[in-house]
């Protein structure tokens, strides 16, 4: 028996390995071997179901995936890149020398699905929708957007963004997948028309959405981009039980899982369909964090915070979990592989990153010795999700145990979980963080003091943090930039230990091998308007 | 035995009326409420979004505001919007009845052809071999938790068949082939367990009546008064059974929860689950308040049978 | 239902001759009669036992974890295969048993006993007091069981504890249902009335007349609970509401990792859950055998 499940690993090490080597190839390169063909319709399976239908309001994944294709937005993250930023409903755009005006083109021949012009007016309402909400609107990101002094459209085909001050991201702000452009004339009439009601000028048209079953989507014969979207539709179920996800895709009733999937359910899905699935993969914008509450002893002691970040083996723990949870690799601030990810010399001068772990685990014990807390006890509020909290609940509360410090888990219902937190009566819980873009505005933002942030669980005043953050988010120079980030970075996971950062997470997705031109990012919700999607025979 | 009927029929309401209140406070004691849901894990999130959407749902009028008007809407049969998604309650509930009523009448079919024949076996053929295998079996079905068998199911199914049912749910009237490949696998699950009670209840209902003097003599008379004796004996067994079936009925409703979840099936304990989970006030109550009805209607039932068939019991 | 065998009393004068003790001799009688009950009793004595004496049966820690040795199937370095996080599955089975039992009987004690003092003090008290517990009973009856339990853990939050408390509170009003039937019977006894007439306080004939003469529905009715109490938490582990991790728990045992390796590692979800039904069903066979004995009439669902 042992010999056959060697033999069946290896097969399967093989199979992730060849589909691993074929995705290195740089994607245009890829492209050009294989000519898109229309026609097919792609069938995807979603975990969850979108609230409304609004995108400006919610923030989960269950909306983009189903949602998106209906939808333009001003600008977008490019299908083949996401590093960089291309026009959607804009064809060019100029910035002005202070960089507090941002004037956008847009094309010409974009129509809604009702037949209508999308126009400058469009992009204003639906921005002012955005950054200004009127009474009753609720608008989910719009604390992104203090920066916008003004949004204007002198005529139908020019909008025009008047920032406050000069903001490095913000090109990249307005890539928000969130960003939904809807018609002017509609909203006048009902702000809160879009939550019931879908009607955009993505490569989609709406067909049909039972709930709690399936949506349907078909291709917009009025697309702007002619000859694309490649699809004739797609199909959305929505099957929330994980173990019916894989079978689904296993069982070859669905092509594809846009969110990701477990290394253990890539390996059964690799091993039942073989050539006929692919896996694409990715470091992902979205990591698990302990919170350590500054309001409570002892950890208002920076050597107590410190202790504990020492103790946990990162690189032991990314080559044991990587294999039962969706997490990988070890990382800073940033997503591994973006542009202000944080250098390997950076990375081994942040306590708990070194790789001498015997140690930083005496350095542990000694630190927490110093600080009076020798055989300190406490207890971990976690949060009722499997994937990867229990994992990495268990994993943490083993590499505690290492220094002496003993841990018992109180598990909270994912309802309750944030009242409990924002209560602030915790000692230590697990926080939670993903990113739509890679950005270091978004992903920076928690940091924040609690004042300015209240989602900061750590609860703590750093007014340096806080400077540190508003240089790196006007540093236009990037260089400049990294440099601010570094800083931040050093400070937050090492001398002052507020946040600990666990393992980044990692974005597996096996699919139908006949599912073509989608190209993995490191977020769940970038690159889902499917326009560039095609199905082979 | 119209007083009796007036009687059980005037005492539905206040329970009803009951449930309700149970339910609306539960929920609001229950922590965490479906703005912090939908928004907590936002990266800009702050007291002033919390607040507006309160204040749209109606959350911030005081707690007996809402109840009332919540009641007045029931009793105006207007169960008004789902807190998660907007639509209508009434919309979201019958999406998932069909199903849900589908499995619960199959299930309840598997049971039935399961239980009385088995159960009639085991008492003809008391303390015999045959009768130790029934009430093993039956017992199994008790203690078998039936989302494990779910899950055991879908392994086997998954592995040695190399096929999987469907996922998407399609009316019986539209496509039969593709619906019940669909469901057959739930309501085995659960209608063995639903089969184990009846079974056993069959058991010892039918081995009372046998017990009796009439059949006794009957059964000294010869072969063919036997047959005639059994059918008789099974018509008498048939109610306690009946009561039996119709009470697991109604927590089968409330027992499709797992299940659903194990067979990813679109159905109202999927949706119960999932509302609750979400702090949906509004769908929670209204399905509370379903499941009650179901139950009190079916019991209401089995009390008029009983005291229709046993005219014994009419006096009490 | 009382079938003599000649056998039996061949053995009854064996166990004489043979002067064992009482109390054997009741245990072999038993056996004889109820052969599937005192199979039911045996499996239940080997849960107890495993559960007292888990630190010596169990190879290992139940919480020790052994990343090398994630997920490998039954070996004999690991009986029943490991988990994944490599913790032995055998142990944490063996450790498990407390939890079930204690939730078991911690449920169905409390549940049952209060049921039974509900049921009794409605019957004895009868009018407009009965009336209205019954109105309640009956409220707390049309409840969903899964929403009960489910508010009880969100309040209070997971932990066993807390599990036994949501298990508990479903079961009285059945147990008081079933209890005020018997209890009726006995309330319509002279005995009562003369009770009453001498003067005993309510206290006293409750629990020293009403409560010894219903015994028998409640013992039934308190084996019947420790099997569904088992069920019910793992059903409220199933859905996350039970006991949390890293305890070990049957139910918990089957939760996440278990169903979705359940195609590459099938030991993780098949262990637990034959587990579960097997002590469920001891519970149920020694719960029938004892309802054969005491109250054959008794409607137990």
């Amino acid at each position: 028996m042992q010999l056959g499940r060697n033999g069946w690993w290896q097969g399967v090490l093989l199979a992730l390995a060849l589909s691993v080597v074929v995705l290195m190839v740089p994607g245009p390169f890829a492209l050009a071997q294989e000519q898109p063909r229309s026609g097919g319709e792609l069938i995807m399976a979603v975990p969850s179901e979108p609230p409304s239908y609004d995108g400006h309001r919610e923030e989960t994944f269950g909306l983009i995936h189903p949602i998106a294709p209906f939808y333009s937005l001003l600008l977008r993250v490019d299908p083949d890149d996401y590093t960089k930023v291309v026009g959607d409903v804009a064809e060019r755009w100029t910035v002005a020398d202070d960089k507090l005006s941002y004037t956008f083109t847009l094309r010409k021949g974009v129509m809604f699905h009702d037949g209508s012009p999308v126009t400058a007016k469009d992009v204003k309402a639906s921005y002012d929708k955005i950054i200004f909400p009127p009474a009753g609107v609720v608008s989910d990101r719009q604390g992104q957007y203090t920066v916008v002094e003004a949004v204007e459209a002198p005529d139908d085909a020019t909008v025009r963004f008047r920032l406050k001050w000069p903001s490095a991201s913000f090109l990249l702000s307005l890539a928000s997948p969130w960003n939904f452009i809807y018609k002017a004339d509609t909203l006048a009439k009902d702000m809160h028309w879009y939550e019931q009601n879908i009607m955009g000028s993505g490569p989609f048209v709406f067909v049909e959405h039972v709930r709690g079953s399936h949506l349907v989507g078909k291709r917009n014969p009025n697309y702007w981009d002619k000859g694309k979207p490649y699809l004739d539709g797609y199909r959305a179920l929505f099957i929330s039980d994980t173990a019916a996800r894989v079978a689904a895709l296993k069982g070859e009733r669905a092509h594809i899982e846009f969110r990701g999937l477990a290394p253990k359910q890539r390996d059964e899905i690799v091993k039942a369909l073989g050539a006929k699935a692919t896996v694409q993969e990715s470091p992902w914008d979205c990591i698990l964090l302990v919170a350590m509450n500054h309001e409570k002893k002892p950890f208002d002691d920076p050597r107590v915070r410190r202790a504990l970040t020492l103790a946990l083996d990162r690189y032991e723990g990314s080559r044991v979990l990587s294999q039962i949870a969706i997490v990988k690799e070890v990382a800073g601030v940033q997503v591994p592989s973006t542009p202000y990810a944080t250098p390997p010399e950076a990375l081994a001068g942040l306590a708990g990153y070194g790789k001498n772990i015997e140690a930083s685990r005496q350095e542990a014990r000694r630190l927490l010795k110093e600080a009076g807390a020798e055989g300190l006890s406490f207890t971990f509020k976690n949060r009722g999700i499997p994937m990867p909290y229990e994992p990495l609940g268990i994993w943490l509360i083993d590499q505690w145990r290492k220094i002496g410090v003993n841990v018992n888990q109180e598990v909270i219902e994912a309802a309750a979980y944030y009242k409990v937190l924002r209560a602030g009566e915790h000692d230590v819980a697990m926080d939670f963080q993903c990113g739509y873009i890679v950005d270091p505005d978004l992903d920076l933002y928690k940091f924040l003091s609690v004042d300015r942030n209240p989602s900061n669980y750590s609860r703590y005043s750093d007014r340096v943090l806080d400077d540190l953050y508003d240089k790196q988010s006007r540093a236009t120079d990037s260089e400049e930039r990294k440099q601010y980030i570094r800083q931040f970075e050093k400070r937050l996971l090492d001398e002052e230990a507020h946040y600990i950062m666990t393992l980044q997470w990692q974005r597996i997705i096996p699919h139908s091998a006949k599912v073509k031109g989608w190209k993995i990012t490191p977020s769940h919700y970038l690159n889902q308007q499917l326009d560039t999607v095609w199905l082979a025979e | 035995m119209r007083r009796y009927i007036l009687r059980r029929l005037l005492l539905i309401l206040p329970t009803l009326l009951g449930v309700a209140v149970l339910v609306f406070l539960l929920m609001r004691v229950v922590p965490g409420d479906i703005v912090e849901m939908r928004f907590a894990e936002g990266q800009f999130f702050n007291a002033e979004l919390v607040a507006k959407e309160r204040a749209r749902l109606g959350l911030d009028r005081p707690l007996w505001r809402q109840f009332l008007d919540w009641l007045w809407g029931i009793v105006r049969l207007d169960f008004g919007l789902s807190m998660w998604s907007g639509n209508p309650i009434t919309r979201e509930i019958a999406l998932r009845l069909q199903l849900s009523l589908q499995l619960a009448v199959m299930a309840t079919v598997v049971a039935v052809l399961l239980a009385i024949p088995l159960g009639t076996l085991a008492a003809l053929r008391q303390d015999t071999w045959v009768d130790y295998i029934v009430r093993v079996f039956a017992i199994a079905g008790l203690a078998t938790p039936s989302f494990w068998l779910g899950i055991v199911m879908f392994l086997v199914l998954l592995s040695v068949f190399r096929w999987i049912p469907p996922m998407v749910f399609t009316p019986l009237w539209e496509n039969p082939w593709q619906n019940l490949s669909q469901m057959i696998w739930p309501a085995l699950a659960v209608g063995y367990r639903y089969s184990a009670v009846a079974m056993r209840m069959t058991r010892s209902a039918m081995l009372e009546v046998l017990r009796e003097d009439y059949i006794r003599t009957a059964r000294a008379k010869g072969l063919w008064q036997r047959l005639i004796v059994k059918r008789h004996a099974l018509k008498n067994a048939l109610l306690p059974v009946l009561t039996v079936i119709g009470l697991e009925f109604a927590f089968l409703m409330g027992g499709l929860v797992v299940t659903e979840q194990v067979f990813n099936l679109n159905g109202l304990g999927l949706l119960f689950v999932q509302s609750v989970a979400r702090r949906d006030y509004t769908l929670v109550q209204a399905l509370v308040l379903l499941v009650a009805f179901v139950y009190i209607l079916v019991n209401f039932c089995v009390d008029l049978l009983y005291g229709w068939l046993d005219p014994r019991l009419r006096y009490q | 239902m009382m079938q003599t065998k000649p056998p039996r009393a061949a053995v009854a004068q064996a166990s004489r001759a043979l002067s064992l003790p009482r109390w054997l001799r009741g245990v072999i009688r038993f056996a004889r009669r109820w052969p599937l009950g005192a199979a039911g009793a045996a499996i239940i004595v080997v849960m107890i036992l495993c559960a007292i004496a888990a630190p010596l049966v169990a190879p290992y820690h139940p919480l020790e974890t052994d990343f090398a040795a994630q997920f490998s199937p039954p070996t004999l370095t690991h009986w029943l295969g490991t988990d994944a996080f490599g913790r032995d599955l055998l142990s944490r089975l063996i450790y498990g048993s407390r939890t079930a039992l204690l939730v078991g009987f911690a449920s169905a004690f409390v549940g049952a006993t209060l049921g039974a003092l509900i049921g009794v003090a409605s019957a004895y008290f009868g009018g407009r007091i009965d009336l209205l517990i019954q109105r309640l009973v009956d409220l707390f009856l049309a409840f969903p069981i899964i929403i009960l339990a489910l508010a009880v853990v969100s309040i209070l939050g997971t932990g066993v504890g807390n599990v036994i408390m949501a298990i508990t509170v479903p079961m009285i009003p059945n147990c008081a249902r079933v209890v005020r039937a018997s209890a009726l019977a006995v309330r319509q006894t002279p005995y009562v009335d003369a009770a009453r007439a001498a003067g005993f306080g309510h206290g006293r004939i409750i629990f020293r007349h009403m409560l010894p003469n219903v015994m028998a529905p409640y013992l039934i009715m308190l084996t019947a609970y420790v099997g569904q109490a088992i069920l019910l938490e793992a059903s409220l582990s199933f859905l996350g509401l039970g006991v949390a991790e890293p305890t070990a728990a049957w139910g918990l045992m089957l939760r996440g990792a278990a169903v979705e390796f359940a195609e590459t590692a099938p030991w993780m979800a098949i262990f637990p859950g034959l587990a579960i039904s097997l002590g469920v069903f001891a519970f149920n066979l020694f719960g029938d055998s004892l309802r054969d004995a005491l109250d054959p009439k008794l409607r137990v669902l």
